[in-house]
């Protein structure tokens, strides 16, 4: 380590997005990562340890991969993080040591305004100047000498894609990070007058900082509320000075808030006019340029958009499908072998019904996550994102919704939780929220099981005309309920609920990137995981509650069931000794349907079945009796588990689906005591309205509450959804029996 | 001859002159300044948004936007 140079034990990369940061992270960290979130909020904080360093008496080095920011004046959660994490101020987290500037080499003039304001912080520094490649083939010629004489800190040139230059730029942040010179961008007479006035008042208030941090203070506080307010407790006195200069400032108009921008362009401008060169060639069409003129051609975009989508979604539901089937032959196949392992008793059944079983129900969608998120990071990492969003934002604003909604609407098909994360990558936060409260009416795969049976068990097969069946026109009738229902809450929520000014689309379309498949890759176990793990937990807990709430408490058995039980166990001991296998099938026949006939008596006196015969008054207008009702109360956890509790409790056994002709009979010959049947058509449609509506998915609760930091969202769009389903399916069945369709 | 920016066809370009109302700081900070040349490189498919090709790279900004952008045709 060379003299004056500071031990460095973490450094930070800063930059645009989209310039390869990420790519660079990774080869500098290898295997050594960490995806955290920053406390209180939803921002990815990536950290990892500098390979080598660590071991053999090197001091470890933290790496930090601070989240792309196109300035420090933030303007958005992920850059107040960025400006928090450089100037210090962020919590449980130490400034870092040195800064490794990326930027690309292809687009230097923007990226190097964010890094002028990196440099002006004082921190030691070094510049990767990456994507050289892409340069030198679209025949940039950058003077990095010139330009590192210029900014006063080590330029590295860079190809992280390829892995050139990640040793230089190691040993440039280890050995020969500077503190650079402070830069001398321009600033306006009339406004450097009151920068220098204001920064006497802040020093004299607040002596903490040194003078150069005493400048970038004046000049964040200048243009940002944010960062003015962050004065408030500290510096009082200089809050109100630098109210008071705005106001005189913008009385004799006196463009204060273009002056920074003005400024450090004016200075950037000619040095890059200086130190890039480009080929007489450099103006043609570039690549990406040629390609959206295809990809967001007027036709042709909107159909390559659609044909898109179409692939996600066959993926996403038929190529999911045998490792769907998979897990759920291993988890039942774990069941069974636990059952043979554990003492009967009710921690077995605790475990095997109740843990294992709700497990099962998160881990289900795992294939249908992994690819959702492949192909949505493949979009992300190719650019095609944000092309997305540029062609669908018109169609989605008369909505009150912004481009960036389409993924995590479309993702939500799937599952509403990587459609609520998939929100994350929407700039503007009150887009965001609305984006998230709607993404849950989205038909996701969740209901389709409860779809499946109902329609399977009340609506006819045949066709409509001869060309569409009935099944398939019912089953697309309630996903575009669905849907409809979310842009019209979206539309209600923009209009009443979070008035103000529509966002703004300031979106950068960057260059197409062939995709980085590791990067894909990792990003979709990463994101994953966070799905099993918060999913998987709740889950977890909720089933165990769920079941014993269904399990218990154990009522003494009527001794006519008693009878019915002891008799048909008899018979088969009969049946057997007599060695007839025909007789001993009827009577092991005859034993299932007793033992069913038992679990039915205990779910109607179980807390679940207690809890639904409460219910019932109230659910009774939408055509549910207690046993519906209790299904409702068990599949609050998850839509699915509607299936299996249906099953218990019409005794159709515990391991009926949804496809069971059982299931599907026991449901059609149910009657209510005075013979008149409980399930018509009538109420399977109005039992599907309401699953169309209703938030029956702990999950989504829980994420959403990650995602929006409160439980005040999440419980308003369990209520409103609620709300939806009762007076949807109120009125489904009432006009429906008006209309004489009982 | 001053117009605003949402009124540039797709091909055409032109210098920004200045902003109605108060600049906005995003627009600033991307390089939108007064002086700088703007290029309307194409609409989206439903007319909007506007993907524009400024100091080298390309942004996607709202009509509405663009309509506080004052621009000299050239």
């Amino acid at each position: 380590m060379s003299e004056g140079v500071r031990a460095v034990t973490k450094i930070a990369l800063a930059g645009n997005p989209n310039v390869g940061k990420t790519v660079l992270f990774n080869a500098l960290t290898g295997a050594n990562q960490k995806v955290a979130n920053y406390p209180g909020v939803t921002v990815e904080r990536k950290s990892g340890r500098l390979t080598g360093t660590g071991k053999d008496g090197v001091p470890a080095v933290e790496v930090v991969d601070l989240p792309g920011c196109y300035s420090l004046n933030p303007r958005s959660i992920d850059e107040r993080i960025a400006h928090d994490v450089l100037v210090g101020h962020a919590q449980n987290e130490e400034p870092p040591d040195a800064v490794i500037c990326v930027v690309d080499a292809t687009n230097l003039e923007r990226n190097l305004y964010l890094i002028t304001q990196v440099l002006d912080l004082g921190l030691p520094a070094v510049l990767g100047l990456n994507m050289i490649d892409a340069a030198e083939a679209a025949g940039i010629k950058i003077d990095t000498q010139a330009l590192s004489e210029a900014l006063g800190v080590p330029v590295i040139p860079l190809a992280a894609r390829h892995g050139r230059g990640i040793e230089d730029v190691r040993d440039a942040v280890l050995n020969r990070a500077v503190v650079p010179p402070l830069i001398d961008w321009p600033v306006r007479d009339d406004v450097e007058a009151q920068v220098r006035r204001l920064g006497e008042i802040l020093a004299k208030e607040y002596s903490a900082l040194d003078e150069r941090r005493v400048r970038f203070e004046v000049f964040a506080a200048l243009t940002s509320d944010v960062l003015l307010d962050s004065w408030t407790n500290r510096a009082p006195g200089f809050r109100d000075a630098v109210l008071a200069a705005r106001a005189e400032m913008e009385s004799s108009s006196i463009p204060y808030q273009m002056a920074e921008t003005m400024g450090r362009y004016g200075w950037v401008s000619p040095l890059v006019q200086r130190v890039v060169q480009r080929h007489s060639d450099a103006h043609a069409r570039s690549l990406s340029d040629r390609m959206d003129a295809v990809l967001i051609h007027r036709v042709w975009g909107p159909a390559i958009f659609a044909a898109v989508l179409v692939l996600i979604f066959q993926a996403v539901f038929t190529w999911a499908v045998p490792a769907m089937d998979f897990i759920e032959w291993s988890v039942n196949g774990i069941g069974t072998g636990l059952r043979s392992v554990l003492p009967d008793g009710v921690f077995e059944d605790v475990i095997v019904e109740g843990a294992l079983t709700g497990v099962g129900n998160v881990v289900v969608f795992l294939p249908q996550i992994l690819i959702l998120f492949f192909f949505l990071g493949l979009m992300e990492d190719t650019g095609y994102m944000a092309r997305s969003a540029f062609i669908m934002d018109r169609a989605m604003r008369r909505f009150g919704l912004s481009g960036a909604s389409v993924v995590p609407l479309l993702s939500a098909y799937a599952c509403a939780i990587p459609g609520i994360m998939a929100a994350r990558t929407l700039p503007d936060e009150r887009d965001r929220i609305i984006t998230i409260m709607v993404v849950p009416l989205q038909g996701c795969s969740a209901r389709l099981p409860v779809y499946v049976l109902f329609i399977g068990a009340f609506i006819p097969a045949g066709t409509l005309l001869g060309v569409v069946g009935y099944q398939s026109l019912a089953m697309t009738s309630l996903y575009f309920l669905g849907t409809g229902m979310a842009f019209v809450a979206a539309w209600v929520l923009g209009r009443f609920v979070f008035k103000g000014e529509g966002s703004s689309f300031v979106m950068e379309l960057p260059p197409y990137r062939v995709p980085q498949w590791k990067l894909v890759f990792r990003r979709m176990i990463d994101r994953s995981r966070v799905f099993v793990v918060r999913a998987g937990k709740i889950i977890f807990g909720l089933s165990i509650l769920l079941w014993l709430l269904a399990a218990y408490p154990k009522t003494e058995l009527t001794p006519d069931l008693e009878n019915r039980l002891a008799t048909a166990q008899e018979a088969v001991v009969l049946a057997e000794q007599a060695g007839d296998p025909a007789v001993t099938t009827l009577a092991l026949d005859a034993q299932a349907a007793a033992q069913n006939q038992v679990a039915s008596f205990r779910t109607r006196n179980s807390y679940i079945g207690r809890f639904g015969r409460a219910l019932e008054p109230v659910m009774a207008p939408l055509g549910f009796d207690w046993k519906i009702s209790a299904g409702i109360v068990a599949s609050f956890a998850a839509r699915e588990v509607i299936v299996s509790a249906l099953a218990t409790i019409y005794s159709a056994g515990a391991d009926a689906d949804e496809e069971s002709l059982a299931l599907r009979d026991a449901i059609k010959a149910d009657t209510y005591p005075d013979g008149t049947p409980v399930f018509t058509s009538l109420v399977a449609v109005s039992l599907m309205v309401f699953f169309v509506f209703a938030l029956q998915c702990m999950s989504t609760l829980a994420i959403a509450r990650r995602e929006l930091n409160s439980w005040f969202w999440p419980a308003v769009m369990w209520v409103y959804m609620f709300a939806l389903a009762y007076v949807f399916s109120l009125v489904v069945y009432q006009g429906g029996l008006a209309l004489g369709l009982g | 001859m001053t117009t605003s920016l949402d009124q540039l066809k797709p091909g055409e370009s032109g210098r920004i002159d200045g902003f109605s109302g108060s600049a906005p700081g995003r627009l600033l900070e991307m390089g939108l300044l007064p002086g700088t040349v703007v290029e309307v490189v194409r609409l989206a498919p439903l007319g909007d948004p506007m993907d524009l090709k400024v100091r080298g790279f390309h942004l996607s900004l709202r009509k509405k936007e663009a309509a506080h952008i004052i621009v000299l045709r050239s």
